[in-house]
């Protein structure tokens, strides 16, 4: 596979190779993706009943929890596609998420009752269903285009240049949105539909980590991970540097689009509080968490950190106290995180020296 | 060979979530049973910390004051009243969270709160989504009540306050060039100069300067340099106390010489703290005033003088009438249904409260009497009752 | 014209506040290449400190300017204190680490000052007193306030005796010695974790300085100040030539100028952006910034 990926060079990213080979059950692919499909909507139903309609007093309250940290998993799966695996430090992902929840809030709250009429003959849950496809269209296309705009100026800066400017992006963004008052500016957007179900998260939770995991076996994630080891030496190589930052920062940040877009049919509110680069450090402590450049560990990250605030929730105060004294501590003391190391166990120490 | 991850992922997703969640569940079941049957859990949401602290904090006693004195005479329906607390930080963002929580995991039958309207626009959806009532107590955006069937306030609204302050400006005052300094991030602020500009301008007025900020700022200057150009005798800041303590002081170092006008979100001892002598000879407009002679109100003052060794402010008292007017609904309700409950509220008439008698109307809105005030040297001096 | 003259007198203020903070950001990112997103919240707790020590002080020793004093060096020693500790114990484990573990754990070290200080101090607003009274100056309809003139006038005199200490005392050979290449320094025998602590210190006890002066300009404080403050204060930075002292007062003042002609001739609400908007232009187009050297990424 090495040999392969340096004679397809210079135009690396061109084509995924296909290996039909090594998937036995691809025949199949069809029955597992309806299988899967159908085993969500029964633990759709399942979790409706167990949270919503059930017997215990405070489902709703942990039904909350399970969605949010669902769109968690899908942000830091997602930033520790560039973060991680291709080694890009962006503090942006804030910005990229704003996008996706905005644009999907401003079509399904102006454009709403207009869509749903297209599509009347249908039932309400149905209806539901077609206009997040749709909100969740426009916002991975708003925040692919935003990813696109920002990633192709920053990607050619470097460690913590590029971290600053990401960091500026994610800030403009946010002071563009807030000076754009059919969103209501920055008062805040209220009377957004709820529209995410638990079905809608699990799937996009399962479609992006799918995704990035396939990502990462083809020969788009060894270009990523041969820049993330050594940019000059992938140069070298031949991979178009450039080119394959700037796609995983696309990827990175239309699946933020997406968590954005649950997010805002969720809480039915936005503000833009909640997207400033606080929001963006808390993704990073996730994946730091987890381990940089692992997908389970972001998983992990993201699922700890959405479950141990509410936890604490009784001492509120100190939670975030606790948080950021962990993150220093793992950070100096297993600085590859809970899970990193399982998926970089191929990799050869870098060597770093201070300069 | 390379990656596989993957085996470890499904069961993290699938299995181990669910049932983390699902234990956490079993634990936190049937621990309260027994003393459930004797108590009605009632909400509420405020700003106890934040730049806005002094309104959560405030609106906190007065609630607290009046659910002591229910529960002493006996209750509500027999039963007493427990009130769960949230603190929102003064972040609307968080105020969501709060009343989720309250309304999910306290499963309380009605939620009071908010003394920002940016705050309560943005939970209130909650509260109607999950048909549970929302008695705010101090929100005076027209906005809050429009969200829905569940939403009531005890307090006036903001078209109502921004008409007696242009008034009082133009004709008590005399003032013909006003400036205008709102907060962008406050439904609150940009609802009121608006209202205060369409009455000042109909009653023959000019806005000669419309300047902005964000709550959090903390540098004026520019703004006030450019309202300092047009040379305006007033200038109109509806914002909250933080800001306008500091706007307050950063003007009178400018020189600029103007009569500094606003409403109730100027309503905290903190003002004077920040703002000082810089606050001398301004305006403000109010719910209640604690040197009205009515005797419910030195009542009143009185016996929260008595509990907080201290005076009570509009918050406080606005507080207090919002949890008395739950309460006397839940009692007129005959049980904790939240449609009940709603349907009793709907039906306030003619209460004698502390910040006035208070009828609600069909948008849920109380009509009530507003009070002009004027500050000197920390005191908030009674200037004049304006009626609806 | 007036009008014109007065915002430049407030862009000089706001910026003369960049400049300060920006000053010890600029130190620690040129001894260690590490953008110190703490700086800022020392900055905060500069500020903190000296409201507590100033509650206990004001109206004791009644001479202003020797209250100012006590008040000042109390909050520069003890902020001093807490950078040296944060290099010691967060960032001198990591020295060899890759450069991004080094930036996370910045971020920790703020994310726990920040908490921390909530915890400690509360979340509410506090007051600063006004150990110096405000005097206003006014010079053809331009006010000045002598506060304003302290604050510019100690980041120029800061400016200079940095400048001196690092070009012509042998510790600050030492420093730049340090920052040119770290093992080649310890070669030479420069005691390197000394320096890089010295270097934490001063620039620690320079945020606490700027801390104290802008809460007697501006006297809201609350932990959160440091968040914009300080990130603002690293743009200035940038903007300046990253590691350059001169450039660092330049930016600062260049910065607080731009957003204040935005929030005076524009609207307020892009102030923020203006900042980041500079930043990015200067990062894509002259990245070693106004007054830096450009170097080239060794490999």
């Amino acid at each position: 596979m090495e040999t392969e990926l340096s004679n397809t060079l210079p135009q690396v990213p061109s084509s995924a190779p296909i290996r039909k080979r090594r998937r036995p059950w691809a025949s199949q692919r069809w029955l597992w993706i309806m299988g899967a499909l159908g085993g969500l909507l029964l633990l759709q139903e399942a979790v409706h009943w167990v949270f919503l309609d059930g017997p215990f007093l405070q489902g709703p309250y942990y039904y909350q929890i399970l969605i949010l940290a669902g769109i968690n998993i899908i942000l830091a799966v997602s930033l520790n596609l560039i973060n991680g695996i291709t080694g890009q430090f962006s503090i942006g992902h804030a910005g990229f998420f704003a996008v996706g929840a905005y644009t999907s809030a401003y079509v399904t709250y102006y454009f709403g009752a207009t869509l749903r009429g297209l599509f009347g003959f249908l039932p309400a849950v149905v209806q539901d269903s077609a206009l997040l496809i749709i909100a969740l269209t426009v916002a991975a296309a708003a925040s692919a285009v935003a990813g696109l705009l920002v990633g192709i100026p920053t990607l050619r800066l470097r460690g913590d240049y590029l971290a600053i400017a990401t960091l500026g992006f994610g800030e403009i963004i946010r002071v563009l949105i807030l000076n754009i008052d059919a969103v209501g500016g920055a008062r805040g957007f209220s009377g957004i539909t709820r529209l995410s179900t638990f079905f809608w998260v699990a799937l996009m939770v399962v479609v992006s980590i799918t995704t990035v995991r396939h990502l990462v076996s083809s020969s788009y994630g060894r270009a990523f991970a041969a820049i993330r080891e050594n940019e000059i030496a992938a140069q070298a190589m031949g991979i178009n540097v450039t080119r394959s930052k700037v796609l995983a920062f696309v990827i990175s940040s239309a699946f933020a689009g997406m968590a954005g877009c649950l997010f805002a049919h969720f809480t039915m509110y936005l503000h833009t509080n909640s997207f400033t680069f606080l929001r963006s450090f808390e993704i990073i402590i996730m994946i730091s968490l987890g381990g940089l450049g692992s997908t389970a560990g972001a998983v992990l990250g993201a699922v700890i950190l959405t479950i141990l605030p509410e936890v604490f929730r009784g001492f509120a105060e100190y939670r975030m106290v606790i948080y950021s004294l962990a993150l220093i501590l793992i950070m100096i003391y297993r600085p590859q995180g809970l899970l990193g190391g399982t998926t970089l166990k191929k990799k050869k120490p870098v060597v770093t020296g201070t300069k | 060979m390379r990656l596989n991850p993957k085996i470890r992922l499904i069961p993290f997703t699938f299995f181990l979530l669910p049932l983390l969640v699902l234990g956490s569940i079993l634990m936190s079941c049937g621990q309260n049973s027994a003393e459930e049957a004797n108590i009605i859990r009632i909400g509420e949401f405020g700003s106890l910390t934040g730049p806005t602290a002094t309104f959560g904090q405030s609106t906190a006693k007065g609630v607290d004051m009046a659910l002591e004195k229910i529960n002493q005479s006996g209750g509500v329906l027999g039963k007493q009243l427990k009130l769960f607390r949230e603190d929102d930080q003064g972040k609307p963002e968080e105020s969501i969270t709060a009343v989720t929580k309250l309304i999910n995991k306290d499963r309380v039958v009605a939620v009071l709160g908010q003394v920002a309207s940016s705050n309560t626009i943005a939970a209130a959806p909650v509260a109607q989504q999950n048909r549970i009532p929302l008695v705010t107590p101090a929100s005076t955006n027209p906005k809050v009540t429009e969200i829905g069937d569940y939403i009531f306030r005890i307090c006036f609204i903001d078209p109502f306050q921004g008409a007696v302050m242009a008034k009082f400006a133009y004709n008590s005052l005399g003032l013909r060039k006003i400036a205008i300094l709102r907060d962008v991030k406050s439904d609150y602020s940009m609802g009121l100069a608006n209202f205060f500009t369409q009455n000042f301008e109909a009653l023959g007025g000019t806005i000669v300067a419309n300047e902005s900020y964000s709550a959090g700022d903390k540098d004026f200057g520019a703004q006030l340099t450019t309202i300092r150009a047009v040379k305006p005798e007033g200038v109109f800041v509806p914002g909250y106390y933080t800001e306008v303590g500091l706007i307050a002081r950063q003007a009178n170092t400018l020189g600029l010489n103007a009569v500094l006008l606003g409403g109730d979100g100027w309503d905290s001892a903190k003002l004077w703290e920040i703002g000082g002598t810089a606050l001398n000879g301004s305006y403000y407009s109010n719910h209640y005033s604690a040197e009205d002679p009515n005797p419910i109100i030195q009542a009143f003052v009185e016996e929260f003088r008595a509990k907080y060794k201290e005076e009570p402010d509009a918050m406080s008292a606005l507080g207090y009438d919002a949890a008395m007017i739950l309460a006397d609904a839940i009692g007129r309700a005959g049980n904790t249904g939240a449609d009940n409950i709603k349907a009793a509220l709907a039906t306030t008439r003619e209460y004698q409260g502390i910040t006035g008698n208070i009828s609600l109307d069909e948008h849920r809105n109380a009509l009530k009497s507003a009070v002009v005030l004027e500050f000197n040297d920390g005191v908030a001096r009674y200037k004049e009752t304006v009626n609806p | 014209m007036e009008t014109f003259l007065q915002q430049i007198v407030n862009g000089l203020s706001l910026g003369s506040i960049y400049a300060l903070v920006a000053l010890g950001y600029t130190m620690v990112y040129g001894i260690l290449r590490l953008i110190n997103f703490a700086h800022g919240d020392v900055y905060m707790l500069g500020a903190f400190t000296g409201y507590y020590i100033s509650l206990r002080v004001h109206g004791f020793l009644g001479n202003a300017f020797l209250e100012a004093t006590v008040v000042m060096l109390g909050a520069m020693i003890v902020c001093g204190l807490i950078g040296m500790a944060i290099e010691r114990f967060a960032y001198r484990p990591v020295r060899r680490a890759p450069r991004l573990t080094m930036l996370i754990i910045a971020i920790g070290v703020s994310l726990f000052l920040e908490n921390g200080s909530q915890l400690l101090f509360g979340a509410d607003p506090k007051f600063f007193p006004q150990i110096i009274e405000e005097r206003r100056m006014l010079f053809w309809g331009v006010t000045i306030t002598n506060q304003q003139v302290i604050v510019l006038g100690v980041a120029l005199a800061l400016m200079v005796l940095l400048n001196l200490f690092i070009h012509y005392t042998r510790t600050g050979t030492a420093m730049r010695a340090v920052s040119f290449n770290l093992d080649a320094a310890k070669l030479m025998g420069i005691n390197t974790n000394a320096i890089i602590a010295l270097t934490f210190g001063i620039g620690s006890s320079l945020a606490a300085a700027a801390g104290i002066l802008v809460s007697l300009n501006l006297p809201g404080i609350d932990p959160l100040m440091g968040i914009m403050t300080g990130l603002k204060a690293f743009v200035a930075a940038v903007l300046g030539g990253i590691g350059n002292i001169t450039g660092a007062l330049l930016g600062g003042l260049i910065l607080g100028m731009a957003e204040v002609m935005v929030a005076g001739y524009g609207s307020s609400t892009y102030r923020d952006a203006i900042a980041f908007l500079i930043l990015i232009v200067i990062l894509l187009f002259k990245p070693e910034g106004i007054l830096g050297k450009g170097q080239v990424e060794k490999v």
